[in-house]
């Protein structure tokens, strides 16, 4: 599948903003996280920045953007229209507990509840995304069980690891903090690990003979309809990352889970300034990773419609 | 309205006979010539006497060497929309420019709708949905909706245009709904079979095998020409007299 940016870049920052969001709901609003102005103004500004951000870049690669109001209207059997109805009802409980908790200063009380809403409101946008993937059944890497928890597990890890950041900077940093933002860490590092070794062991049973119909022996294109590449096999078609899959995994697994492990390790030991520069180092290390690791999810999905063009 | 109908009332679709195409391509270039002044129109092609020729096509014929134990062939594969009864493609769409009648069974975009997310394109294992990126609009194969229906034909010509310019017949329209129908008649008689029908999206387009091998192919194996004696006769003086 071609890896669109703008669509790499929205699902990366949604997933940050939105397990920032959840974090904050759920620690400030219960009151772990102590309402304070300016960590919290920035906070949110972050989170739902981020979202916001991520939000317009995916109508970035729309062909009519300015239709695209039209897409919170089929929530009865879409994916996408719950993820852009769920993306936008969020903002109501995010916006009331920004003002809550942030601006008034308080915590528990409606403030809690509109930061559980809130939450729940980013973990069920978290959710739809992760669906529209999952629900295709033409991309069997992402049509598996692996696909929606990865999305709820790297929000949660690259939200924490804001989180983490965050709270350092503002010299509210904590070992719970760390610790958090470390395991979550290990745990997407797991999950990637695992996603990858089944989808390398995937047996497909669509083949060239199911796609044509013609039943047993070979199967071999030998000419296609067109001698140019067309919107299929720009789209779909897409093959740069399967070349320098082996590489970009390496990447990807240093950028977005050791480099950040290993410096919010170093964080435990320092003292106040250079922890929280390492946990920010390690905030961004992680961001850069997960761009590469959803353009690879991307780049290395293979589409169906390549069996007839035999690829 | 992007949920599917329970059940439609016909099930139009085209049978294709793989074993009497013979990938001439006048379905294709048919298809583009009505559609591109059709219900979907424009067909709209991009740098089309450049270097990078692109376009949106309906339909496309693929060739395949399909190699088995009893030998190898050629096998032309006309590829379209299936007009499935499980269209992913529909259920995906977020904007409600997706459809599938509940009439005929018939899945189309409605242009005015669609906002280009590609989603559709993504979930359709068939490649059967091509984007317009000059009108910014997803495209697709209408069973010419705009020719099937139109009292402005004469009858016979109320068939897609794909079927109507096939010169060995290798395409046929009819209701796949009922089994009574010549097209039903025709895939349960040659074993008509569903493309990828593991994907579970129930396409109501059928394609018709190649036949099985038969020996009655022609004998090549008939003696070299013997040179013709050159002693005797009419024609060994012939011979004679050409030799010199």
């Amino acid at each position: 599948m071609h890896p669109a940016y703008s669509v790499v870049f929205f699902t990366t920052a949604t997933g940050a903003g939105y397990g920032l969001l959840a974090l904050l709901g759920v620690l400030g609003g219960l009151g772990f996280i102590a309402p304070e102005f300016w960590l919290g103004l920035v906070g949110m500004a972050l989170s739902l920045g981020l979202i916001a951000a991520g939000l317009l870049s995916s109508t970035g690669h729309l062909g009519r953007p300015e239709r695209a109001w039209r897409a919170f209207s089929q929530w009865r059997s879409s994916w996408l229209s719950r993820e852009g109805m769920a993306s936008v009802a969020t903002f109501i409980p995010a916006g009331l507990f920004g003002i809550g908790w942030v601006l008034m200063g308080k915590s528990g009380g409606w403030v809690a509840i509109v930061g559980l809403l809130a939450a729940a409101g980013a973990v069920m946008t978290v959710c739809t995304t992760g669906m529209i993937y999952a629900s295709l059944k033409p991309i069997a890497q992402w049509h598996s069980r692996y696909t929606l928890p990865a999305y709820l597990i790297f929000s949660a890890m690259t939200g924490g690891m804001l989180l983490n950041g965050l709270l350092g900077s503002f010299g509210a940093g904590s070992t719970a903090a760390l610790v958090g933002a470390l395991l979550a860490t290990l745990a997407g590092w797991g999950w990637k690990l695992a996603t990858w070794h089944y989808n390398d062991r995937l047996e497909i049973p669509t083949t060239a003979n199911t796609a044509t119909g013609l039943a047993g022996g070979t199967v071999r294109s030998i000419e296609w309809p067109h001698t140019e590449e067309n919107y299929l096999l720009k789209e779909m078609g897409f093959r740069i990352a399967r070349k320098h899959s082996a590489k970009l995994r390496r990447i990807t697994q240093v950028l977005a889970f050791a480099m950040p492990a290993i410096l919010l390790m170093i964080a435990f030991a320092l003292p106040w300034p250079f922890a929280a520069a390492a946990s920010l180092l390690a905030a961004l290390s992680q961001l850069a990773g997960m761009l590469v690791e959803r353009w690879l999810f991307f780049a290395e999905a293979k589409h169906t419609v390549t069996l007839y063009y035999g690829r | 309205m992007t949920c599917l109908p329970a059940q439609t009332e016909k099930k139009l679709g085209l049978v294709i006979d793989l074993d009497t195409c013979v990938g001439c391509q006048a379905c294709v270039t048919a298809c583009k010539e009505w559609n591109t002044g059709g219900h979907m129109a424009p067909l709209t092609d991009m740098d089309p006497y450049g270097g990078r020729v692109d376009g949106v096509w309906f339909n496309r014929v693929h060739s395949y060497e399909h190699t088995t134990e009893q030998g190898g062939r050629t096998v032309n594969f006309p590829r379209s929309c299936l007009h499935c009864e499980q269209p992913a493609c529909v259920t995906v769409c977020p904007t409600g420019a997706s459809f599938k009648r509940a009439s005929d069974g018939i899945v189309l975009v409605d242009e005015d709708k669609c906002i280009g997310c590609k989603l559709c394109s993504w979930a359709c294992p068939y490649g059967a949905r091509e984007f317009d990126t000059d009108v910014g609009v997803m495209k697709k194969c209408t069973l010419c909706v705009d020719r099937i229906y139109n009292d402005n034909l004469a009858a016979e010509d109320r068939v897609p245009a794909c079927v109507a310019a096939c010169p060995t017949s290798a395409r046929h329209f009819g209701d796949l709904g009922d089994p009574a129908s010549a097209i039903s008649q025709l895939v349960e008689e040659r074993g008509g079979v569903e493309l990828m029908p593991e994907l579970g999206y129930k396409p109501t387009n059928k394609y018709l095998p190649p036949r099985a091998r038969t020996e009655r192919a022609a004998k090549v194996d008939a003696p070299a020409l013997e040179p013709i004696r050159a002693d005797g006769g009419f024609l060994g003086w012939i011979d004679r007299m050409l030799s010199n």
